[in-house]
Protein backbone atom coordinates (compact mmCIF):
# COMPACT_ATOMS: atom_id res chain seq x y z
CA UNK A 1 0.00 0.00 0.00
CA UNK A 2 1.30 3.33 -1.28
CA UNK A 3 0.55 5.03 2.33
CA UNK A 4 2.88 3.39 4.13
CA UNK A 5 6.93 3.19 2.73
CA UNK A 6 8.61 -0.46 2.25
CA UNK A 7 11.29 1.17 4.27
CA UNK A 8 9.12 2.16 7.25
CA UNK A 9 8.79 -1.21 8.90
CA UNK A 10 8.87 -0.18 12.34
CA UNK A 11 6.42 -1.92 14.62
CA UNK A 12 5.82 -4.88 11.48
CA UNK A 13 6.01 -8.47 12.53
CA UNK A 14 9.44 -9.67 11.60
CA UNK A 15 11.39 -12.96 12.79
CA UNK A 16 14.13 -13.27 15.42
CA UNK A 17 17.11 -11.05 15.01
CA UNK A 18 20.16 -12.68 14.19
CA UNK A 19 22.86 -10.94 16.01
CA UNK A 20 25.17 -11.09 12.74
CA UNK A 21 28.08 -9.44 12.01
CA UNK A 22 29.39 -8.09 8.75
CA UNK A 23 33.27 -8.06 7.40
CA UNK A 24 33.29 -5.27 5.64
CA UNK A 25 34.40 -4.97 1.88
CA UNK A 26 36.66 -2.39 1.17
CA UNK A 27 34.10 -1.20 -1.85
CA UNK A 28 31.72 -0.47 0.96
CA UNK A 29 34.23 1.37 2.53
CA UNK A 30 34.67 3.16 -0.17
CA UNK A 31 30.90 3.82 -0.82
CA UNK A 32 31.26 5.15 2.64
CA UNK A 33 34.13 7.25 2.10
CA UNK A 34 32.16 8.93 -1.15
CA UNK A 35 28.80 9.62 1.08
CA UNK A 36 31.03 11.54 3.54
CA UNK A 37 33.21 13.10 0.97
CA UNK A 38 30.04 14.15 -0.95
CA UNK A 39 27.90 15.27 1.99
CA UNK A 40 30.94 18.26 2.52
CA UNK A 41 32.46 16.48 5.64
CA UNK A 42 36.25 15.69 5.69
CA UNK A 43 37.06 18.77 3.04
CA UNK A 44 34.54 17.08 0.20
CA UNK A 45 32.23 19.17 -1.75
CA UNK A 46 28.85 19.45 -0.58
CA UNK A 47 26.74 17.85 -3.55
CA UNK A 48 24.21 16.18 -1.73
CA UNK A 49 22.41 15.61 1.46
CA UNK A 50 21.59 12.96 3.99
CA UNK A 51 17.71 13.22 2.80
CA UNK A 52 18.44 12.97 -0.72
CA UNK A 53 20.08 9.34 0.42
CA UNK A 54 17.27 8.47 2.27
CA UNK A 55 14.68 9.11 -0.41
CA UNK A 56 16.45 7.58 -3.38
CA UNK A 57 16.97 4.57 -1.33
CA UNK A 58 13.39 4.25 -0.45
CA UNK A 59 12.74 4.63 -3.67
CA UNK A 60 13.65 1.68 -4.59
CA UNK A 61 11.40 -1.23 -5.57
CA UNK A 62 10.47 -3.50 -2.86
CA UNK A 63 12.40 -6.80 -3.91
CA UNK A 64 15.25 -4.94 -4.87
CA UNK A 65 15.31 -3.21 -1.28
CA UNK A 66 14.72 -6.57 -0.19
CA UNK A 67 17.84 -8.27 -2.18
CA UNK A 68 20.08 -5.85 -2.35
CA UNK A 69 23.24 -5.55 0.69
CA UNK A 70 22.58 -2.12 2.50
CA UNK A 71 25.91 -0.75 0.76
CA UNK A 72 24.79 -1.83 -2.21
CA UNK A 73 21.62 0.43 -1.70
CA UNK A 74 23.90 3.39 -0.91
CA UNK A 75 26.49 3.20 -3.89
CA UNK A 76 23.11 2.84 -6.12
CA UNK A 77 20.83 5.72 -4.15
CA UNK A 78 24.49 8.20 -4.35
CA UNK A 79 24.77 7.46 -7.79
CA UNK A 80 21.01 8.55 -8.43
CA UNK A 81 21.53 11.43 -6.42
CA UNK A 82 24.23 12.81 -8.50
CA UNK A 83 22.22 12.23 -11.58
CA UNK A 84 19.50 13.72 -10.30
CA UNK A 85 21.91 16.65 -9.66
CA UNK A 86 23.19 16.40 -12.88
CA UNK A 87 27.01 15.69 -11.88
CA UNK A 88 26.90 13.22 -13.82
CA UNK A 89 24.75 11.72 -16.82
CA UNK A 90 23.38 8.62 -17.73
CA UNK A 91 25.27 8.77 -20.53
CA UNK A 92 28.29 9.48 -19.03
CA UNK A 93 27.60 6.12 -15.76
CA UNK A 94 27.10 3.94 -19.09
CA UNK A 95 30.37 5.18 -21.49
CA UNK A 96 32.52 4.78 -17.56
CA UNK A 97 31.27 0.72 -16.89
CA UNK A 98 31.57 -0.21 -20.53
CA UNK A 99 34.88 1.43 -20.07
CA UNK A 100 35.62 -0.26 -16.73
CA UNK A 101 34.22 -3.48 -17.61
CA UNK A 102 36.59 -3.79 -21.00
CA UNK A 103 39.54 -2.27 -18.50
CA UNK A 104 39.23 -4.70 -15.51
CA UNK A 105 37.42 -7.35 -16.55
CA UNK A 106 33.99 -8.09 -15.28
CA UNK A 107 30.95 -9.87 -15.29
CA UNK A 108 27.72 -9.14 -14.39
CA UNK B 1 43.57 0.87 -5.34
CA UNK B 2 44.82 -1.29 -8.46
CA UNK B 3 44.83 -4.19 -9.92
CA UNK B 4 47.04 -7.04 -9.01
CA UNK B 5 46.43 -9.17 -11.17
CA UNK B 6 44.52 -11.24 -8.53
CA UNK B 7 40.77 -10.22 -8.95
CA UNK B 8 37.47 -11.30 -8.44
CA UNK B 9 34.96 -10.29 -11.26
CA UNK B 10 33.18 -7.20 -10.19
CA UNK B 11 29.32 -7.34 -8.88
CA UNK B 12 27.06 -5.12 -10.73
CA UNK B 13 27.18 -3.02 -7.59
CA UNK B 14 31.77 -3.01 -7.18
CA UNK B 15 31.42 -1.48 -11.18
CA UNK B 16 28.75 1.27 -10.04
CA UNK B 17 31.25 2.00 -7.24
CA UNK B 18 34.37 2.05 -9.27
CA UNK B 19 32.41 4.11 -12.34
CA UNK B 20 31.04 6.47 -10.09
CA UNK B 21 34.42 7.08 -8.15
CA UNK B 22 36.31 7.49 -11.35
CA UNK B 23 34.06 9.77 -12.52
CA UNK B 24 34.07 12.07 -9.75
CA UNK B 25 37.63 11.96 -9.20
CA UNK B 26 37.78 13.23 -13.42
CA UNK B 27 35.18 16.00 -12.90
CA UNK B 28 38.11 17.28 -9.94
CA UNK B 29 35.17 16.36 -7.64
CA UNK B 30 37.04 14.76 -5.22
CA UNK B 31 40.84 13.11 -5.79
CA UNK B 32 41.35 9.10 -5.50
CA UNK B 33 43.70 10.69 -1.84
CA UNK B 34 40.72 12.35 -0.38
CA UNK B 35 38.77 9.00 -0.58
CA UNK B 36 41.57 6.76 0.45
CA UNK B 37 41.78 9.09 3.38
CA UNK B 38 38.35 9.08 4.20
CA UNK B 39 38.40 5.08 4.10
CA UNK B 40 41.57 5.05 6.57
CA UNK B 41 39.48 7.41 8.71
CA UNK B 42 36.32 5.04 8.54
CA UNK B 43 38.05 2.20 9.24
CA UNK B 44 39.73 3.96 12.01
CA UNK B 45 36.77 4.64 13.83
CA UNK B 46 35.92 2.12 16.74
CA UNK B 47 33.42 1.81 19.27
CA UNK B 48 36.30 2.04 21.40
CA UNK B 49 35.76 6.11 21.19
CA UNK B 50 32.17 5.98 22.71
CA UNK B 51 33.58 3.59 25.07
CA UNK B 52 36.04 6.18 26.17
CA UNK B 53 33.41 8.85 26.54
CA UNK B 54 31.51 6.75 28.97
CA UNK B 55 34.22 5.55 30.94
CA UNK B 56 34.87 9.57 31.34
CA UNK B 57 31.52 10.03 32.39
CA UNK B 58 31.51 7.22 34.78
CA UNK B 59 34.35 9.18 36.52
CA UNK B 60 33.87 12.36 36.20
CA UNK B 61 30.23 13.66 37.27
CA UNK B 62 30.64 17.15 36.32
CA UNK B 63 31.42 15.29 32.73
CA UNK B 64 28.80 13.17 32.65
CA UNK B 65 25.96 16.09 33.53
CA UNK B 66 27.36 17.75 30.62
CA UNK B 67 27.35 15.05 28.56
CA UNK B 68 23.74 14.30 29.19
CA UNK B 69 22.98 18.10 28.71
CA UNK B 70 24.92 18.17 25.66
CA UNK B 71 26.42 15.11 24.06
CA UNK B 72 28.17 16.44 21.11
CA UNK B 73 30.24 19.07 22.85
CA UNK B 74 30.97 16.75 25.51
CA UNK B 75 32.66 14.49 23.02
CA UNK B 76 34.28 17.69 21.80
CA UNK B 77 35.90 18.40 25.30
CA UNK B 78 37.94 15.37 25.21
CA UNK B 79 39.38 16.15 21.90
CA UNK B 80 36.59 13.55 19.55
CA UNK B 81 36.57 14.63 16.10
CA UNK B 82 32.88 14.31 15.26
CA UNK B 83 31.62 16.23 12.42
CA UNK B 84 28.27 16.20 11.90
CA UNK B 85 27.53 14.51 14.93
CA UNK B 86 24.56 16.01 16.92
CA UNK B 87 24.45 13.51 19.54
CA UNK B 88 21.99 12.92 22.48
CA UNK B 89 23.30 10.73 25.45
CA UNK B 90 20.26 8.71 27.60
CA UNK B 91 21.27 7.20 30.63
CA UNK B 92 20.71 3.71 32.08
CA UNK B 93 19.41 3.35 36.02
CA UNK B 94 18.63 0.69 38.18
CA UNK B 95 14.87 0.68 36.91
CA UNK B 96 15.60 2.54 33.78
CA UNK B 97 17.04 0.58 30.36
CA UNK B 98 17.62 2.48 27.04
CA UNK B 99 17.79 0.81 23.60
CA UNK B 100 18.29 2.56 20.36
CA UNK B 101 16.71 1.57 16.81
CA UNK B 102 16.21 3.85 13.42
CA UNK B 103 13.48 2.37 11.67
CA UNK B 104 13.33 4.20 9.16
CA UNK B 105 16.58 3.49 7.95
CA UNK B 106 19.50 3.19 10.08
CA UNK B 107 20.93 6.29 11.47
CA UNK B 108 23.60 5.70 13.98
CA UNK B 109 26.78 7.66 15.90
CA UNK B 110 29.20 6.37 13.19
CA UNK B 111 31.62 8.93 13.95
CA UNK B 112 31.75 7.59 17.80
CA UNK B 113 30.89 3.92 17.39
CA UNK B 114 32.08 3.60 13.32
CA UNK B 115 30.04 1.26 11.45
CA UNK B 116 26.84 -0.05 12.73
CA UNK B 117 26.41 -4.27 12.82
CA UNK B 118 24.65 -5.70 10.30
CA UNK B 119 21.74 -6.63 13.09
CA UNK B 120 21.22 -2.86 13.37
CA UNK B 121 19.96 -2.99 9.75
CA UNK B 122 18.05 -5.40 9.83
CA UNK B 123 14.11 -5.64 9.06
CA UNK B 124 14.47 -7.96 12.23
CA UNK B 125 15.68 -5.27 14.51
CA UNK B 126 13.78 -2.94 13.17
CA UNK B 127 10.50 -3.40 13.14
CA UNK B 128 10.38 -5.28 16.19
CA UNK B 129 12.72 -2.63 18.64
CA UNK B 130 10.24 -0.20 18.96
CA UNK B 131 7.23 -2.61 19.37
CA UNK B 132 8.24 -5.08 21.23
CA UNK B 133 11.76 -4.31 22.99
CA UNK B 134 12.09 -6.53 26.00
CA UNK B 135 11.72 -9.70 22.95
CA UNK B 136 14.41 -8.63 21.10
CA UNK B 137 16.51 -7.88 23.89
CA UNK B 138 16.07 -11.01 25.32
CA UNK B 139 17.54 -12.74 21.82
CA UNK B 140 20.77 -11.25 22.97
CA UNK B 141 20.49 -12.79 25.96
CA UNK B 142 19.24 -9.33 27.78
CA UNK B 143 16.71 -10.25 29.89
CA UNK B 144 15.26 -7.70 32.13
CA UNK B 145 12.80 -7.48 35.01
CA UNK B 146 9.28 -6.30 34.35
CA UNK B 147 9.98 -3.55 36.69
CA UNK B 148 12.55 -2.24 34.78
CA UNK B 149 11.49 0.22 32.69
CA UNK B 150 12.42 0.54 28.77
CA UNK B 151 12.92 3.49 26.84
CA UNK B 152 13.32 2.63 23.40
CA UNK B 153 14.60 5.97 21.12
CA UNK B 154 13.95 6.17 17.34
CA UNK B 155 16.46 7.39 15.75
CA UNK B 156 14.14 9.43 13.11
CA UNK B 157 15.74 12.81 12.27
CA UNK B 158 18.86 15.15 13.16
CA UNK B 159 19.93 13.57 16.48
CA UNK B 160 22.08 10.32 16.91
CA UNK B 161 21.97 8.55 20.00
CA UNK B 162 23.93 6.99 22.75
CA UNK B 163 23.40 4.66 25.68
CA UNK B 164 25.13 5.40 28.82
CA UNK B 165 24.81 2.06 30.78
CA UNK B 166 25.25 1.61 34.16
CA UNK B 167 28.60 1.39 35.89
CA UNK B 168 28.82 -2.26 37.33
CA UNK B 169 29.34 -3.07 40.78
CA UNK B 170 32.72 -4.48 41.49
CA UNK B 171 34.57 -2.11 38.65
CA UNK B 172 35.28 0.78 42.02
CA UNK B 173 38.57 2.36 41.19
CA UNK B 174 39.47 1.67 37.85
CA UNK B 175 41.08 3.11 35.59
CA UNK B 176 39.57 4.82 32.58
CA UNK B 177 41.11 2.56 30.09
CA UNK B 178 40.37 -0.83 32.35
CA UNK B 179 36.41 0.70 32.41
CA UNK B 180 36.34 1.85 28.73
CA UNK B 181 37.72 -1.79 27.68
CA UNK B 182 34.31 -3.11 29.10
CA UNK B 183 32.00 -0.97 27.39
CA UNK B 184 30.84 -2.88 24.52
CA UNK B 185 29.46 -1.32 21.37
CA UNK B 186 26.26 -3.87 22.09
CA UNK B 187 26.01 -1.68 25.30
CA UNK B 188 26.17 1.54 23.70
CA UNK B 189 23.39 0.62 21.85
CA UNK B 190 21.10 -0.81 24.15
CA UNK B 191 21.17 -4.54 23.52
CA UNK B 192 24.23 -5.36 26.69
CA UNK B 193 24.94 -4.03 29.60
CA UNK B 194 28.87 -4.03 30.48
CA UNK B 195 30.47 -7.22 32.55
CA UNK B 196 33.35 -7.48 34.26
CA UNK B 197 36.34 -9.35 33.08
CA UNK C 1 10.42 29.56 12.68
CA UNK C 2 9.26 29.43 16.20
CA UNK C 3 8.87 26.80 18.64
CA UNK C 4 5.41 25.54 19.64
CA UNK C 5 5.70 23.76 22.18
CA UNK C 6 8.04 23.11 25.18
CA UNK C 7 8.56 19.92 27.54
CA UNK C 8 6.05 19.08 29.48
CA UNK C 9 3.46 19.90 26.41
CA UNK C 10 0.56 16.98 25.69
CA UNK C 11 0.94 16.77 21.53
CA UNK C 12 -0.73 14.19 18.94
CA UNK C 13 0.74 13.35 15.99
CA UNK C 14 -1.26 14.23 12.45
CA UNK C 15 -3.22 11.39 11.31
CA UNK C 16 -2.40 11.87 7.65
CA UNK C 17 -0.28 10.10 4.85
CA UNK C 18 0.93 12.15 2.26
CA UNK C 19 3.65 11.01 -0.18
CA UNK C 20 7.69 12.19 -0.53
CA UNK C 21 10.40 11.71 1.97
CA UNK C 22 9.01 11.75 5.18
CA UNK C 23 10.42 11.20 8.46
CA UNK C 24 7.58 10.82 10.52
CA UNK C 25 7.38 6.98 10.75
CA UNK C 26 3.82 5.31 10.06
CA UNK C 27 3.52 3.71 13.38
CA UNK C 28 2.93 7.22 15.45
CA UNK C 29 0.63 9.02 13.47
CA UNK C 30 -2.52 9.64 15.24
CA UNK C 31 -1.18 9.27 18.75
CA UNK C 32 -0.64 11.43 21.76
CA UNK C 33 2.31 12.02 24.13
CA UNK C 34 4.34 14.33 25.09
CA UNK C 35 7.04 16.58 24.39
CA UNK C 36 10.56 15.19 26.06
CA UNK C 37 12.98 18.26 24.66
CA UNK C 38 13.33 20.54 21.97
CA UNK C 39 16.24 19.73 19.84
CA UNK C 40 16.52 22.72 18.30
CA UNK C 41 15.50 24.03 14.86
CA UNK C 42 17.06 21.90 11.24
CA UNK C 43 16.15 21.98 7.60
CA UNK C 44 12.97 20.30 6.85
CA UNK C 45 14.62 16.56 5.31
CA UNK C 46 10.93 16.41 3.24
CA UNK C 47 12.23 19.58 1.32
CA UNK C 48 15.73 18.79 1.44
CA UNK C 49 15.22 15.05 -0.27
CA UNK C 50 13.35 17.18 -3.25
CA UNK C 51 17.07 19.28 -3.69
CA UNK C 52 15.07 22.18 -1.96
CA UNK C 53 17.06 24.29 0.86
CA UNK C 54 14.79 23.18 3.88
CA UNK C 55 14.11 26.46 5.09
CA UNK C 56 13.20 27.74 7.30
CA UNK C 57 14.52 25.53 9.26
CA UNK C 58 11.98 23.45 11.53
CA UNK C 59 11.68 23.02 15.38
CA UNK C 60 12.19 18.99 16.12
CA UNK C 61 11.44 17.64 19.17
CA UNK C 62 11.66 14.57 20.19
CA UNK C 63 7.84 12.96 21.71
CA UNK C 64 7.44 10.48 24.62
CA UNK C 65 4.63 8.00 24.00
CA UNK C 66 3.87 5.55 26.42
CA UNK C 67 4.03 1.96 24.43
CA UNK C 68 0.61 0.65 25.77
CA UNK C 69 -1.01 3.68 24.29
CA UNK C 70 0.82 2.81 21.09
CA UNK C 71 0.41 -0.94 20.58
CA UNK C 72 -2.71 -2.66 21.04
CA UNK C 73 -1.98 -5.49 23.31
CA UNK C 74 1.33 -4.44 24.36
CA UNK C 75 2.97 -6.40 26.98
CA UNK C 76 5.57 -5.07 29.12
CA UNK C 77 5.93 -2.46 31.99
CA UNK C 78 3.21 0.35 31.85
CA UNK C 79 6.10 3.32 31.92
CA UNK C 80 7.92 1.89 28.92
CA UNK C 81 8.18 4.01 26.39
CA UNK C 82 8.81 4.56 22.86
CA UNK C 83 10.79 8.54 21.98
CA UNK C 84 10.82 9.78 18.77
CA UNK C 85 11.95 12.66 16.82
CA UNK C 86 9.39 14.54 15.01
CA UNK C 87 9.10 17.80 13.22
CA UNK C 88 6.66 20.66 14.38
CA UNK C 89 4.38 20.58 11.81
CA UNK C 90 3.68 17.00 12.35
CA UNK C 91 2.51 17.78 15.53
CA UNK C 92 -1.34 19.43 17.11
Amino acid sequence: MIERGHHDMGGLPAGKVEPTEHDYAEWERRVDALRLLLSGIRGGKKLMTVDELRKNIEALPPDAYERMSYYERWVTSITQTMIQRGVITTEELGRKMEEIEKRDGSKI
Amino acid sequence: MKDSGNYQPYSYFQLMEVSLRELLVEKGIVTEAQVAAAVEDIRNITPERGARVVAKAWVDEGFKTRLLQDGTSACEELGLDIPALKLVVVENAPAVHNMIVCTLCSCYPRMLLGMPPEWYKSRNYRSRAVREPRAVLAEFGLHLSEKTRIRVHDSTADMRYLVLPMRPAGAEGWSEGRLAAIVTRDCMIGVAVPKLI
Amino acid sequence: MEARFKPGDAVRVRKVYPLGHIRTPFYIRGHSGVIERLCGSFGNPEELAQMRSGEPEQPLYRVRFRQKDVWPGYRGNAQDVLEVEIFQHWLE
